[in-house]
């Protein structure tokens, strides 16, 4: 992201390692009783009929369809790119899914099976998901990944340097990954389960933002808890609050842990509540999640057929 | 000073993968004895608990199917030996739901225990006597082996409140299939108190999922789920019963064949019902030199 267009006091911000402090430390600190108690309302918002059906087209459309476990094959990934391209087979009208996020030596198989489709890529990357290796391995795996082919990227950040109280080393490290990604999109993982406090969270936003992230990410999906809505909250105001102060547009992606359609809607409605209507589009909000998306077509069956339906009638993933 | 004592109103709620949740619905319904007096409250169950109790059946099923009959007599028998321990209370439920003379109440109790147990027995015959050595034309051992259907759907009797109930219920845990039950509506006490010693006993948790409510309601959303492998019409009524049939037709489940009226449920069962939970997988294995 170009730093140059940012406003003064966000310029002002970055210029060293104290002032990011101040800066981050400065933020507002998070009502944790309150955003807790926000996010439980609106969580119980119903949303039926039509509005639930394109709720479900809605998040389909926002799934990145993710496989990250060590027994990982070029098979399975191409598999889960069919999956991806025509999620219900039966149903063609299905949208397709976002994006299909693997690790970063898979890439081109995903990328060679998703080509021509405008399903995107992404790869995890910087020693996915501890993050625990030295910098020219982490700018090493990014390589990797770019050069595969991937259009987006998921770091991870340093959470032993952030919690530490090291942000200026976290920011030179968001900078430099986002360097070596060129044109792919950059998410950050904050992995919000390791950061103890929403006040952590909010900082590790804007200082993700502040980087140059494109997104922020809630999550690895390895560690527990993993994505929740009152975490999601504090990140949709961030990136609304960037909004705000520089008329940038970035977008958040809960991950881990969301595995019904009513978890997915919940989210949706914190999205249209928390950020605006204009960050319910996949381009700004996405699902990382692999079991989710049965889910969202068993309710979509359900919807069209007026029966339920049952996971024999899908693909396995 | 135990005349002055006010009774303890119940609310029972619903028995759904080992545990017990209200309705999502919020509902309730007064349930009476045969004169009409009140006795306590049950859940009203909705489409949603129904869906519910077919997840949790079907994450059952695989632990339960895949138990040896041995140990799935074991659990069963231990079930009867329960529902022993629980007999007056069985005995006085049956008699305020049913209106029936105590000593009537009480056999129609002790009949349930016996054929709980004789279902219990079945568990690890049942593959001797409906599996089969094929003789074939070929060098080949041809084997038949009963392998459980999958998660059933149970509307159990209305009038019978437990011996009827356990007559259908038993034969769908002795094959290894799960069951997702409709009480009868208006008497569901006993199934409630079964329910409670279901969840007491070594029986897994989603084996069994006792939802108290109308057959009427939920009868055509368990007849066309597509996660329910077969279904048991007894409590729908003969108007019901076709309804249910034409819904089920959708994802071709096995409907079983049910007398247009209640049947005598004290009369020996055979195994017809066993046989209606069971489908044959045959196995050819060439012969060795």
């Amino acid at each position: 992201m170009a730093t140059a267009t940012l406003p003064v006091a966000l310029a002002d911000a970055t210029r060293d390692d104290a002032s990011l402090r101040r800066f981050l430390h400065g933020l507002p600190g998070v009502d944790q009783v309150g955003v807790e108690q926000r996010a439980a309302g609106l969580g119980t918002r119903s949303i039926k009929k039509a509005a639930k059906l394109w709720a479900i087209d809605t998040a389909i459309s926002m799934v990145d369809l993710t496989t990250l476990e060590g027994a990982d094959t070029h098979g399975k990934v191409r598999a889960l790119c069919a999956k991806a391209r025509r999620p219900d087979p039966d149903r063609p009208d299905t949208p397709p899914v976002a994006a299909v996020c693997v690790y970063p030596d898979l890439a081109a198989t995903a990328v060679e099976a998703l080509a021509g489709t405008g399903i995107a890529v992404a790869s995890v990357a910087t020693a996915f998901p501890s993050g625990r290796s030295s910098r020219e391995v982490k700018l090493a795996d990014v390589r990797l990944a770019v050069t595969s082919g991937a259009a987006e990227v998921d770091m991870v950040i340093d959470r032993g340097a952030f919690l530490e109280g090291r942000y200026g080393q976290v920011f030179e490290e968001i900078q430099a990954v986002k360097a070596a990604c060129g044109d792919a999109h950059l998410k950050v993982i904050l992995e919000t389960g390791e950061l103890a406090t929403y006040d952590n969270v909010r900082r590790a936003s804007w200082l993700a933002l502040l980087a140059g992230g494109d997104f922020i990410k809630t999550s690895t999906g390895k560690v527990s808890p993993a994505a929740t809505l009152p975490v999601t909250h504090v990140m949709l105001q961030a990136v609304r609050d960037w909004y705000t102060a520089t008329g940038e547009l970035r977008g958040v992606k809960p991950a881990g842990g969301i595995r019904t359609t009513k978890d997915a809607i919940r989210y949706l409605v914190a999205v249209h509540e928390v950020a605006g209507e204009q960050w319910l589009t996949p381009t700004l909000f996405r699902f990382g999640a692999s079991s989710l998306l049965n889910d969202l077509l068993l309710q979509r069956r359900t919807q069209l057929d007026g029966h339920y339906s049952g996971p024999d009638y899908l693909a396995v993933d | 000073m135990s005349d002055a004592r006010v009774t303890v109103a119940k609310t029972y709620k619903l028995y759904l993968g080992g545990a017990f949740p209200r309705s999502e619905s919020g509902r309730t319904y007064p349930v009476t004895d045969a004169k009409g007096r009140f006795l306590a409250n049950a859940a009203h169950a909705s489409r949603k608990d129904l869906r519910d109790a077919v997840v949790a059946a079907r994450k059952a099923f695989g632990g339960w199917s895949g138990a040896t009959a041995y140990n799935r007599g074991q659990v069963l028998y231990r079930v009867a030996e329960m529902l022993e321990g629980r007999r007056e209370q069985f005995a006085s439920e049956v008699a305020a739901s049913e209106g029936l003379p105590a000593k009537k109440a009480q056999s129609l109790v002790d009949a349930a225990v016996d054929r709980w147990v004789w279902y219990a027995g079945w568990t690890d015959k049942v593959a001797t006597v409906l599996g089969a050595a094929n003789p074939v034309a070929g060098p080949y051992f041809s084997f038949t082996v009963p392998e459980p259907t999958g998660v059933v759907g149970v509307l159990a009797p209305q009038r019978s409140s437990l011996l009827g109930l356990v007559s259908v219920l038993a034969p769908v845990l002795a094959t290894g299939c799960t069951a997702v039950v409709v009480s009868s509506a208006e008497r569901p006490l006993p199934a409630i108190t079964l329910s409670e010693v279901l969840a007491t006993s070594d029986v897994p948790a989603g084996v069994v999922n006792v939802l108290t409510g109308k057959a009427s309601e939920l009868g055509p959303w368990l007849a066309s789920h597509a996660d329910v492998n077969a279904i048991d019409p007894t409590g729908a009524g003969p108007v019901g019963r076709v309804e249910l049939a034409r819904e089920a037709a959708g994802t071709v489940k096995r409907v079983l064949a049910v007398p247009e009226e209640e049947p005598d449920w004290t009369a020996q069962p055979d195994i017809a019902r066993l046989r209606q939970y069971l489908e044959p997988k045959t196995v050819w294995h060439p012969m060795g030199v």
